[in-house]
């Protein structure tokens, strides 16, 4: 099986959340066809841990976020959080879960209701769950809106009137309100300037402080997910292809596609030269045909036939480096890109 | 330790700018557009509109609402028996067919003439205008709430109810309106007299039905649409994440944003039914004579339109003006709504 | 592999004027709220075959400088004062309709968004071609050829099938590939991309900036690269410049601009990036506060209250860009980065601060 495997996961006592075998499939027309977005992926978190997974547009990274909020629950695997398995809830049950997990958009705009009002929003969870009086409530959301920077002097504002980085303080304040312990952040800073990401990335982590959060943190961004990451893990067409630290990860990358992220990366120093850098050629393929054997070997400058016939497992190769690869660069080894890049269609 | 970044005090400026790259964006970018003069007369336009939905109402906009204030105004009061106007129903058989602007004989207190049966024109017009805009609203407000439930169920399920209710609707589409009003008209005047054992059931409240379930499938397609759209949006997903029932979702996330579009397209859709319920009239299913509507009046005297055309004209100058008005302010109001989405 | 043929260009200026040149350009919108000022006075030239990256965040007033500078803003509620000349011409002056002749042939844009930029119910081909036969005076089966070999000078497999195709099948690294090509077509002399890579993946990007770099170099074409990200541009562009509040507050060739940078929110803007080769939850430094309202913006110096070396003069007095120690280098900043004034207002603002945080 190419890119799965559970040698990574930790004791199963330890971890706040677990997913196993993570299958996600949907279904295209009545052609009978289907996209693998995300298939047999497992991880584990441990409590006050952030997660950091990392991929291209297509990987799978989202799916497989919303996979583990069951929005909607996955077609296969486990999850099981906070020693409760979600994948065997269902209706009322899986709803009384829903405000201990929480999520944080991409889109900072489209992801608060342009109608209500900014307490409205953040309180919307209390007001569910009839969790305390009017009053607690009420003094809840200013402590949270407080707590994400937001003045209360604009609760009764409308989203139109913030900009987008204080609509994402206000997700924020929105997700924190339900006391949850786990919050998924899909692509949480991608739509915002360079100055604005830094604040989120800031507040995030005094939000994980805190409030004692783990954070599942999902973004195509390897920089901005080195700086949040305790734990990386690499997607590439709906597959793990390697779950390390991010120092390891980032010195010395195991899989040829991590590799070939960190390569393409510009760099805002002039004495980087593109020029010498090597470009990972091709796209990524068809999520609805995706390759046999290792789903990469279709771009991999260092596939051989074996890639396509047998897909390769998780294993350790360095303490706390698991990589799903027949060929891994081993320490020291650079990825070299053999001649010039094929481009498949 | 520093207080949090005071990045937050909203300015209205980077905002505005936003906007402005936004529309030149959206504009400019499609296509070939450097090289095509015709974007860029469309970014003018463009451009031009969105300064006016920027400001005030404008006039039309205004002048519309005068229109239709003064016309509701008018029916209303006149029903109430407030207006000094002579009855709706009552010959002056000495200047029937008397136009307003007759060479001889101008009835003396007719200013605007009389019908063929010799009633006051102002009068009929008055009283007219109270059934026919009692039709129109209770035909566009029974559509509204049944097509507006409908659309929204559809939308925000999707799936197996979308796909039933979308299917009845386009089987009501299916049949050409006026045939599907006659047959309900019929068939209603016959349940109701059957059911009641007689004709006490006002004709107004069969018109509004007939009319009204016509218009549900056409508000039911324009909510389900919106509806659509606005379900897809990240706060619906992060309200079920917080384990909102759909009910919930439906009422508070989504009817909100879905309102907006409705109520502009309610304006148009009363304009349509004014004009349907005329149409009715004429066919002679409308509002019973002697009880006057705009539809009737017209539809009484069609065929004196040589000899007597202010009977038939009158009034359909007062439709033409109460259409034209509700459509103008359909869209204004849909103007308006768009400039606040987009700001959003 | 044969060359498209490159437009018909009447050169009225000599060899060693600059390609472009744009002198105090104002861009302002007249809107509801008052006069907002995009770009309020921009100048640089652009040699032929070298690229300026222009940096800023949304609002800086970026992509409008480049949609004046081409003529593409719409003419009402615009007012835009300035010269632009473009090989050796005015073109402030002109009407659209004589713009059609730049547009195109000889200066073009690609868009952020690849799939919004092409029309997504015309063939391929036919986008590519028919700018072609606007311009060039060709046949359709010479414009098909020279379309086929556009895309194969993109680096598109299958040339021949992809002209057939509409812009939905193909991935969004084609799409930025075709659109590349189009903007191609006529060989223009100058190429205004506005976050081009902004909407595709780290591999995609790179790709797509190798290959404009390779067609720059192969057709000595001057590049406006327009981002927010000073890693595309650190590697790419001969100049930056940096905008802030509708100016430039920072110009130098790009090796001068990271070595020696003398403006305090070209540092700012730099250090709030995340670093690769940072560890994992080093604290980012952000810049407090937001842009400023362009339509009132505040006296003196734009940026003065967001900076951490502000001194009084700077809430004043508006520094106007000021020559740098090297040739080429411009900075707006009465107190700039790696002086001994700037040092001075930096610690003077520290000691501030420590005396105002420690009595909090």
């Amino acid at each position: 099986m190419a890119g799965s495997g559970t040698a990574h996961l930790r004791g199963d006592g330890d971890s706040l959340l677990r997913v196993e075998h993570l299958l996600v499939e949907f279904p295209v027309g009545r052609s009978g066809l289907k996209v693998n977005a995300v298939t047999d992926v497992s991880f584990d978190i441990l409590e006050g841990e952030t997660l950091g997974i990392v991929g291209e547009s297509g990987c799978g990274k989202s799916t497989t976020g919303r996979a583990v909020m069951q929005l909607p629950p996955p077609k296969g695997g486990r999850v099981v959080y906070d020693g409760v398995e979600l994948t065997s809830l269902k209706g009322e049950d899986l709803r009384a879960m829903r405000p201990r997990l929480q999520m944080i958009f991409q889109d900072p705009i489209s992801s608060l209701n342009p109608r209500r009002k900014v307490k409205d929003i953040v309180r919307e969870g209390l007001d569910i769950w009839n969790i305390g009086d009017k009053d607690s409530r009420d003094a809840k959301v200013l402590e949270v809106l407080e707590a994400v920077g937001i003045d209360p002097a604009n609760v009764e504002r409308r989203p139109h009137e913030f900009s987008g980085g204080q609509c994402q303080r206000i997700s924020i304040a929105r997700a924190v309100v339900t006391d949850p312990k786990l919050i998924i952040c899909d692509e949480p800073v991608s739509a915002l300037d360079v100055s604005v990401q830094a604040q989120i990335l800031n507040l995030l982590e005094d939000m994980k402080a805190r409030y004692g959060l783990t954070l599942v943190f999902i973004a195509h961004d390897l920089a901005v997910v080195k700086n949040v990451s305790d734990r990386v893990m690499v997607m590439y067409l709906g597959k793990v292809c390697e779950v390390a630290g991010p120092d390891t990860l980032y010195s010395q990358p195991a899989h040829p596609y991590s590799a070939a992220l960190l390569a393409a990366i510009p760099v805002p120093d002039p004495g980087t030269r593109p020029d010498a850098q090597q470009v990972l050629g091709g796209e990524i393929p068809s999520p609805m045909e995706p390759p046999s054997g290792c789903r990469f070997r279709t771009r991999c400058p260092r596939a051989q036939p074996q890639c396509g016939q047998e897909e390769p497992e998780l294993r350790e190769v360095a303490p706390g480096q698991y990589v799903a690869c027949h060929f891994p660069l081993e320490p020291g080894e650079a990825l070299t890109f053999g001649g010039p890049p094929s481009v498949s269609i | 330790m520093p207080a949090p970044p005071p990045d937050d005090i909203p300015i209205p400026g980077p905002e505005g700018q936003r906007d402005l790259d936004r529309y030149a964006e959206d504009s400019l970018d499609s296509g070939l557009a450097v090289a095509q003069t015709q974007l860029y007369v469309s970014a003018v336009e463009v451009g031009g509109e969105g300064r006016r939905r920027g400001k005030g109402l404008g006039l039309g906009a205004w002048l519309a609402i005068g229109w239709l204030t003064f016309i509701v105004a008018v029916s209303v009061l006149a029903q109430l028996g407030i207006l000094p106007l002579k009855s709706p129903t009552e010959s002056f058989s000495e200047c029937a067919r008397l136009g307003p602007f007759a060479k001889e004989g101008t009835a003396p207190g007719h200013l605007l003439g009389c019908d063929s049966n010799g009633r006051d024109m102002i009068a009929r017009m008055a009283y007219g205008g109270w059934s026919s805009l009692v039709v129109a609203t209770g035909a566009v407000l029974f559509g509204l709430v049944f097509g507006g439930i409908l659309g929204l169920l559809a939308g925000f399920f999707g799936g197996k109810i979308d796909a039933v209710i979308t299917s009845v609707f386009n089987v009501f589409l299916a049949i050409p309106a006026v045939v599907l009003a006659l047959a309900l008209v019929a068939f209603l005047q016959g349940a109701a007299s059957s059911g009641s054992g007689g004709d006490n059931v006002d004709p107004k409240l069969l018109l509004i039905l007939a009319i009204g379930i016509v218009s549900v499938p056409l508000l039911g397609r324009i909510t389900r649409a919106s509806a659509l759209t606005w379900s897809q949006r990240e706060f619906v997903l992060a309200a079920r994440a917080q384990g909102a029932k759909p009910m919930r979702i439906m009422v508070r996330e989504v009817l909100p944003n879905v309102v907006p579009a409705m109520m502009s397209i309610a304006l148009l859709a009363i304009a349509i039914a004014i004009v349907a319920e005329g149409t009715l009239s004429i066919l002679g299913v409308g509002v019973r004579p002697p009880t006057p509507s705009w539809g009737n009046i017209i539809g009484l005297d069609r065929g004196r339109i040589k000899e007597s055309p202010h009977i038939v004209f009158l009034p359909a100058i007062l439709i033409f003006f109460t259409v034209l008005s509700l459509n103008f302010l359909g869209d204004v109001v849909r103007a308006k709504l768009d400039v606040r989405e987009s700001a959003v | 592999m044969t060359q498209p043929a490159s437009a018909p260009t009447v050169s009225t200026a000599g060899p060693s004027e600059p390609l472009l040149q744009v002198e105090d350009l104002r861009t302002h919108f007249e809107t509801p709220r008052g006069i907002v000022r995009a770009v309020d006075g921009v100048s640089f030239t652009l040699a032929r075959g070298k690229t300026l990256g222009v940096v800023g965040e949304s609002g800086s007033g970026k992509t409008v400088l480049s949609r004046s500078i081409m003529g593409l803003l719409p003419k009402r509620g615009t007012i835009r004062e300035g010269s632009v000349r473009f090989d050796g011409t005015e073109i402030t002056e002109l009407s659209p309709k004589e713009m059609r002749d730049f547009w195109g042939a000889r200066m073009s844009m690609i868009f952020q968004d690849p799939m919004t930029s092409l029309n997504p119910v015309m063939k391929i081909g036919k986008q590519i071609t028919e700018s072609i036969r606007q311009h060039l005076d060709v046949d359709k089966k010479y414009a098909n050829e020279l379309g086929e070999n556009l895309l194969r000078s993109v680096r598109i497999p299958e040339p021949e099938q992809r002209l057939k195709e509409y812009p939905h099948q193909l991935s969004g690294g084609m799409r930025q590939r075709v659109c590349i090509a189009v903007a191609l077509a006529c060989g223009p002399a100058l190429l205004f991309a506005d976050e081009p890579t902004t909407a595709l993946d780290v591999t995609v990007q790179a790709q797509v900036l190798d290959l404009m770099a390779t067609q720059q170099r192969e057709r000595f074409m001057a590049i406006v690269l327009i981002t927010h990200d000073l890693g595309v541009v650190a590697g790419r562009a001969d100049e930056i410049a940096v905008m802030y509040a509708g100016r430039i507050v920072e110009k130098a060739p790009t090796s001068v601009l990271f070595s020696d940078m003398k403006m305090p929110y070209t540092e700012a803007l730099l250090s709030s990036i995340p670093k690769i080769e940072h560890p994992s939850h080093t604290r980012l430094n952000t810049i407090p506060g937001r842009p400023p309202n362009l339509v009132t913006p505040p006296q003196g110096c734009k940026f003065a209250p967001r900076c951490t070396y502000v001194q009084p003069r700077c809430l004043e007095e508006d520094p106007p860009l000021m020559p740098g120690t090297q040739p080429g280098h411009e900075y707006r900043c009465w107190f700039p980065v790696g002086t001994p004034e700037g040092a001075e207002a930096l610690a003077r603002n520290r000691a501030d601060q420590a005396v105002t945080g420690g009595a909090a």
